[in-house]
């Protein structure tokens, strides 16, 4: 309990600017005294979850951003923006919580086929996002976060690629988190693109044309490990937010065993009771779902 | 003298520690002990209100859901854990399924369980045949196709697949094609799936008859846009939930990521 404490103290503590008038002073203690609660009853909640087993990988569909900025009348590139502080945010909570790897579906291939405006906006917001995130002191920083974008990067401008690239680069030092990013990434073009790996692999392998109607050359695992997601291990849960109850071509072939679940909160609302309830659901699940991964 | 004190009050110390330490644990256990009964209670009355709506729908008294425009569900998928499969249930819901109207529907186990059952089940019903390729694009008001899938079309078929295309890739080699490298692509798949015999239609709704919310392997490749939905495990099928969840169904309304 004493170790929760000193933590929520630094993170109060960076609440209130240096140069306040008096009356400020009083509002900015307030919020310091609020937020070192928040934080405190958090680490608390979090502590008793970890009693029972915590995910390792959780899989998050980043869906509702433009339906918030309609609901509040927002600019639609502010529903992206607030899409990412609730992405940071949920980061926090799940690396805190002790989840390892984060996957979040950030741009799929058919998104392509949206307005070129928004294309546009979505790929210069994540150019910016990753500058953020490769600063001193981000997130990244924090957890000791090791960055993977997942996907057809080919498809991508070649400013955004060169980012990731970048990203990737800087963080492959770290090994405590790992958040893997979706970018021009469908599930159909996941598995395509190990099976064009697979057999490009296998070429080298001098084998009579007779022989392969008797011997497959290539097995699940060639296909596995060839896949853009083998860097993780199979999501644990996958999430998704705004209520849709499909997967939409993601990670299709790595959640056979993997719950989904669809709080109808849009992903800017996402919060962390969402994220609590599903850890309490998926330990009410755990013995069934170790049963069932287990089998041959 | 105050050198054995000093060492008393030491051990005290970490008595205490350790002692505060294990209470502290005994604490977090009790309360999350708690947390998981109070849930477990919250599903179970869960459970009695479902149960109670599932009789209001189908005795009728809930109007809605009486005209349910089956039209917009081309193809059903059900998901059944192979460990809870019991062939009267089966048959029953399929029984259901073709009172509501469904004309396609693909069973899925991931043991193959229901496939060895293949027989038996379109013996005992009159209502039913083998789905054959192309039979999604027709609908016979008298007759519900049905396909049986396992494990052995997910994976396992897109290994076979791959297989195929790794033979067209040395045949095309050994012919001495000055071809750039082939890369396949998605059409090549789609083909090649079809040649080993496991292509059926992507399935619009998907019923999970299981524990948890998972497709327990289902053909990934025909689950891209499907819409997955949780029944609870077969034992406690409900022909009012069934309902529900198709008619929920038909309310739903797809961007398909544009």
């Amino acid at each position: 309990m004493f170790l929760i404490r000193k933590p929520c103290q630094i993170h109060s503590n960076q609440l209130c600017a240096p140069d306040n008038t008096m009356e400020k002073e009083g509002i900015c203690k307030f919020k310091q005294l609020f937020s070192y609660l928040g934080c405190f009853l958090r680490k608390f909640m979090f502590s008793i979850l970890s009693v029972g087993p915590i995910p390792d990988h959780i899989a998050f569909i980043m869906d509702g951003n433009r339906r918030f900025a309609k609901k509040r009348h927002l600019l639609e590139g502010d529903g992206h923006k607030a899409g990412y502080e609730s992405l940071i945010s949920i980061l926090n909570y799940c690396y805190q919580l002790g989840v390892k790897y984060i996957t979040v579906y950030a741009f799929s291939i058919e998104n392509f086929k949206r307005q070129p405006e928004e294309v546009q906006l979505l790929m210069d917001l994540m150019v910016e996002k990753i500058e953020d995130l490769l600063r001193n002191g981000s997130i990244v920083d924090k957890y000791g976060m090791r960055l993977y974008f997942v996907g057809n990067l080919g498809l991508l401008s070649s400013t955004v690629r060169a980012a990731a690239e970048k990203a990737m680069q800087a963080t492959a030092h770290n090994s405590r988190a790992v958040l893997l990013i979706c970018v021009a990434y469908t599930s159909s073009d996941e598995m395509v693109h190990a099976v064009n790996q697979a057999i490009r692999k296998n070429e080298f392998d001098s084998v009579e044309e007779e022989h392969i109607e008797k011997v497959p050359m290539i097995k699940i695992n060639d296909i596995k490990r060839h896949m853009y997601m083998s860097v993780a291990p199979d999501p644990d849960i996958v999430i998704r937010s705004s209520g849709e109850t499909r997967l939409s071509n993601f990670l299709l072939w790595q959640t056979a065993y993997s719950p989904l679940y669809s709080p109808t909160a849009l992903w800017p609302e996402i919060s962390i009771w969402h994220l609590i309830w599903v850890v309490l659901d998926f330990q009410r699940n755990y013995a069934y779902l170790q049963k069932k991964r287990k089998q041959p | 003298m105050s050198y054995s004190n000093n060492m008393v009050a030491a051990d005290n110390s970490e008595k205490l520690v350790a002692w505060t330490t294990q209470a502290n644990n005994i604490a977090h256990q009790l309360l999350w002990l708690i947390i998981h009964v109070i849930i477990n209670i919250f599903f179970f009355l869960l459970g009695i209100v479902d149960t109670l709506e599932s009789h209001l729908i189908s005795s009728g008294v809930l109007k809605k859901y009486e005209a349910i425009n089956v039209e917009k569900l081309h193809y059903l998928a059900i998901v059944v854990d192979s460990e809870d499969v019991q062939k009267m249930k089966v048959l029953q819901l399929l029984q259901w399924l073709a009172d509501i109207g469904v004309k396609h529907v693909c069973l899925y186990d991931t043991e193959g369980v229901l496939k060895k059952s293949k027989e038996i089940i379109l013996e005992k019903l009159s209502f039913v045949k083998l789905f054959e390729e192309g039979d999604e694009n027709f609908s016979d008001p008298r007759v519900m196709s049905l396909e049986f899938a396992s494990q052995s079309d997910g994976k396992d078929a897109l290994a076979r697949a791959a297989n195929l295309l790794f033979m067209k890739h040395l045949k095309l080699r050994s012919l001495g094609d000055a071809q750039e490298e082939k890369i396949f692509t998605e059409a090549h798949m789609v083909e090649a799936l079809k040649d080993v015999g496991s292509s059926g239609p992507e399935p619009d709704l998907l019923l999970v008859y299981g524990s948890a919310r998972c497709h327990l392997g289902f053909p990934a490749w025909r689950l891209r846009y499907t819409e997955i939905v949780h029944m609870g495990p077969l034992n406690s099928m409900k022909y009012g939930s069934l309902l529900k969840a198709i008619y929920n169904f038909t309310l739903i309304r797809q961007n398909y990521g544009q």
